[in-house]
């Protein structure tokens, strides 16, 4: 008979195990998958996992698709680790994009080098603005954040979609929901010839360092962690729990909004309906994967671009439909939270009875 | 008299309500009991007695069906039985009152005591039971009312009238005492002997000597997992059943007389708060000066607004007005509770685990939570060297049992914690400190290490205010006392003035001066 049995001290080896062996558990049972499906599991994996990396190009769109997700992330690990819970950052990633991708459009024709600074600061504001939202009803009323920045993402859709279908939809767009091109000085800038890959990975790497020296450097980030781990400590050593709420909540709304921008006026060049790729969800997925850790999250969020490429390249070459990466994604936060058990509890062997 | 063996006649013959043989628990990290026997006979009560870590809350747990020995054997009356968990404990006839209480927060007392009976029963029918027992054995407490919005001691309380309930055969009290007045401690040992009469056996775990020889059979003396002795406490001395305890006798602290005319640290001028919980006590026109150089007690049975006003006195629930509270001359009423440290303050919370420390951070962050005002933050970045070094320097100077200052700090025993909060805040060299509970759960030699320092700082010339419920050590300690009976506070008096009798009856809410009304007792209302 099998018995968990708690740990005197929670595992640090788990700890870190245990996202490799969500990963293993992931791989195993994709391939099962492939199998129960009829396709050549080996073939499967090949498709999957290798195809995504097989030259510059490809490598390229790894980074290219692990940056907002890495950004994203690490905004949020700064609230997580204070048990300020933004679920809702897919929608201040909308709205990013929306105000950077607004900035881009309103001084179309201009050339000036200020237009990207300005775009990448009013997606910030703009992600800002919306995980504003559920900071201040919690603060002043007590709502729950998890709720509110969770319905603020299907506002933020609809508010999308109402705009390129509606003032801000380009005339010549052959009635496409979507906007004009953005001009050449509101796009990133390519950082290999060849690819798609942009400056929005040296951003990414910017904010992954800032993140790190904030979470486990700085005095306000040891606060925050106070005040997640224990309320009435934060409270007894004078730390705010409402400074808490806010910053947590508008480092991820920002981190957000720049992601969103960087997508508008990075690879896409317009704003569309379909912004987001459900990058701000996955990226709750990245957070806890690489364990709220600023390196952790930078690997986690290559592995998770690859389920989106795997995925891609699965539909094209093994004609699976497209929520293969979902299913990827799902199986690997399950694994991940299967095995996060055992980081506080053992499994023992018992003998008899 | 009141020590004479139960049974004494039938000594022989008669089944013992409980054996154990050779009880034997290892944990992950720590052998907690090792071969422990005890022999309870019916109608006995019986102590046990050992310092914290000694293994006596385990024992009890095994006992109780909590935990399960890794070897040994368990005779209920003659029948060895294997406790499975606590429901079948209680169907045995065993009832338990927890140290750390065992309360589901978020409902009433009457639906906590309903949970732990068998079937559904009539909650309006209870209420009556719960209230018949708690008037017949003085443990005031409303069954309505929702757990969460009671003290420590109220709690406990509701423990005590949930296992009396049952009828137990036997009731095992884990240090039931701490959290009464002298008089309801009185009145509770009159309960327990009449119980032990009835022919329930008791086993009573304390580390207080005089109640142990005032009213237990036998004892059972505990150290660090092994019987090491047992003994009739009435015919030994405190002294020499210290000593079975801790393996020397009794530190004694050094006590001298307090320095005149020291300028007023704190000054608590009309303080008056309503409680944000509707069954919080509300604080009324308290006044009490704190000077340098002495200290200063505030006893009280708990639930009478210690609570609430050490939350307006540290600053965790700012007050709309400044003046009430004055720090070191400075009307501080609306301050945080790091500003006030910037004005002197220190502070030291009762509750240690999740307030006075977060659990799951090493001691080092522990240190930087109060303590990041003594250059260990710059520019916003944290100077983890110098973090270290604080907390390494805390640990040796206050003799802190600790891995390091990386151990977490709910690795640590209370006793430790206590110790390591207190040098923390010491280390600060306040002008002021304010201590609640400086000793609750500490075993007898780390509470004299914390009552010598809280002496020696006051001989250094630190204004210090002690709350405590434990009568003996506000004597032992305290310049001057108060009392604070139903959000009031009475006026202060010499220790050595006073004594334990005068301040119990203050502490049902009786002092001198107060308003005709206001005479009846304050539990008096609760019943």
């Amino acid at each position: 008979m099998l018995r968990l049995q708690a740990r005197a001290e929670p595992s640090q080896t788990m700890r870190y195990l245990s996202p490799l062996i969500a990963v293993a558990l992931t791989l195993i049972c994709g391939l099962l998958i492939f199998y129960t499906l009829g396709k050549d599991p080996i073939g499967g994996f090949k498709v999957f996992f290798l195809n995504p990396l097989k030259d510059t190009y490809s490598i390229a769109e790894l980074f290219l698709k692990a940056t907002p997700l890495a950004m994203i992330a690490i905004g949020l690990a700064v609230g997580f680790r204070a048990n300020v819970w933004n679920i809702g950052a897919e929608g201040q990633y909308i709205v990013g994009a929306i105000f950077g991708g607004g900035v881009a459009l309103y001084f179309q024709g201009s050339t000036s080098p200020l237009i990207l600074p300005m775009m990448v600061v009013a997606g910030a504001l703009g992600g800002a603005l919306w995980a504003a939202i559920p900071a201040a009803l919690r603060t002043r009323f007590n709502t729950n954040e998890i709720l509110v920045s969770l319905m603020l993402v299907y506002i933020a859709q609809l508010l999308v979609s109402w705009l390129v279908h509606g003032p801000w939809k380009d005339p010549e767009g052959f009635n496409f929901p979507q906007t004009k091109m953005f001009d050449e000085s509101a796009i990133l800038p390519i950082l290999i010839e060849g690819t798609r890959l942009n400056a929005a990975l040296p951003i990414a790497i910017g904010a992954l360092i800032a993140g790190y020296l904030f979470m486990n450097r700085s005095f306000p980030g040891f606060q925050m962690r106070v005040a997640g781990q224990a309320e009435a400590a934060a409270r007894y050593a004078g730390f705010s729990a409402k400074r808490t709420i806010w910053i947590g909540l508008l480092t991820g709304g920002a981190m957000a909004g720049i992601a969103g921008m960087t997508e508008v006026g990075g690879p896409m060049g317009q704003i569309t309906e379909h912004v987001s790729q459900s990058y701000g969800f996955s990226a709750i997925i990245v957070a806890f994967v690489g364990r709220l850790n600023a390196f952790g999250i930078f690997l986690a969020s290559l592995l998770m671009a690859l389920l989106y490429l795997g995925g891609e390249q699965a539909q094209q070459y093994m004609n699976l439909p497209s929520s293969i990466s979902k299913v990827f994604q799902g199986m690997l936060l399950f694994f991940l939270l299967g095995a996060d058990v055992f980081v506080n509890y053992r499994l023992r062997v018992v003998h008899g009875k | 008299m009141q020590n004479q063996q139960p049974g004494a006649g039938a000594a022989g013959g008669e089944t013992l309500r409980l054996e154990l043989t050779g009880i034997r628990k290892v944990y992950p990290s720590v052998v907690a009991n090792d071969g422990i026997d005890l022999q309870v006979r019916p109608g006995e009560i019986h102590a046990v007695l050992g310092e914290n870590g000694a293994g006596k809350s385990t024992l009890m747990k095994i006992i109780y069906g909590v935990t399960a020995p890794t070897e040994g054997r368990m005779k209920w009356e003659g029948q060895e039985v294997v406790v499975t968990n606590p429901a079948h404990a209680r169907r045995l006839g065993i009832g338990m009152v927890f140290q750390h209480f065992s309360l589901f927060e978020t409902v009433t007392v009457v639906e906590n005591v309903a949970l732990a009976l068998e079937g559904a029963p009539d909650l309006a029918t209870l209420s009556k039971q719960i209230e018949e027992v708690s008037n017949k054995y003085g443990l005031p407490v409303d069954p309505r009312r929702l757990v969460h919005a009671l003290s420590v001691g109220e709690r406990q309380r509701v423990e005590i009238i949930r296992c009396l309930l049952q009828k137990p055969k036997l009731l095992i009290m884990d240090e039931p005492t701490s959290v009464l007045t002298p008089q309801a401690v009185r009145k509770l040992f009159d309960t327990l002997r009449q119980l032990s009469a009835e022919g329930c056996s008791i086993l009573y775990i304390s580390h207080k000597l005089d109640e142990i020889q005032e009213l237990c059979h036998t004892a059972t003396v505990l150290r660090g997992g092994k019987v090491t002795g047992t003994c009739i406490p009435s015919q030994e001395t405190p002294k020499s059943m210290a000593r079975l305890m801790i393996g020397k006798d009794l530190p004694v602290c050094q006590h001298s007389a307090p320095k005149q005319g020291g300028e007023v640290r704190l000054r608590l001028a009309g303080l008056s708060h309503a409680a944000d919980d509707p069954f919080g006590i509300d604080l009324k026109d308290v006044h009490l000066d704190v000077h340098s150089g002495e200290i200063v007690g505030i006893a009280g049975v708990s639930g009478n607004g210690q609570r609430q006003l050490l939350y307006a006195i540290s600053g965790e629930e700012p007050l709309a007005e400044k003046f009430p509270v004055q720090i070191c001359g400075t009307e501080a009423g609306r301050l945080a509770p790091d500003q006030r440290r910037r004005l002197g303050m220190g502070f030291v919370p009762e509750e240690r685990l999740g307030r006075g420390a977060v659990p799951r951070m090493s001691l080092s962050d522990n240190a930087l939570l109060t303590a990041h005002n003594s250059g260990m933050v710059k520019n916003g970045f944290i100077n983890f060297a110098s973090v270290r070094a604080f907390a390494a320097d805390c640990i040796t100077r206050f003799n802190v049992k600790a891995g390091g200052p990386e151990a977490e700090a709910r690795s640590l025993s209370g006793g430790n914690l206590q110790k390591y909060i207190m040098g923390r805040e010491i280390m600060l060299t306040p002008k002021l400190l304010v201590v609640a509970q400086p000793t609750w759960g500490v075993d007898v030699g780390a509470a004299a290490a914390i009552r010598q320092q809280l002496i020696d700082l006051r001989n250094a010339g630190t204004a210090i205010l002690v709350i405590s419920e434990e009568l003996d050590e506000l004597f032992e300690i305290c310049d001057r006392i108060a009392v604070i009976a139903k959000g009031k506070l009475s006026p202060t008096k010499r220790a050595a003035e006073t004594n334990v009798e005068e301040i119990g009856v203050w502490m049902s809410g009786m002092w001198p001066g107060v308003a005709g009304t206001e005479t009846k007792s304050a539990e008096a209302t609760h019943a």
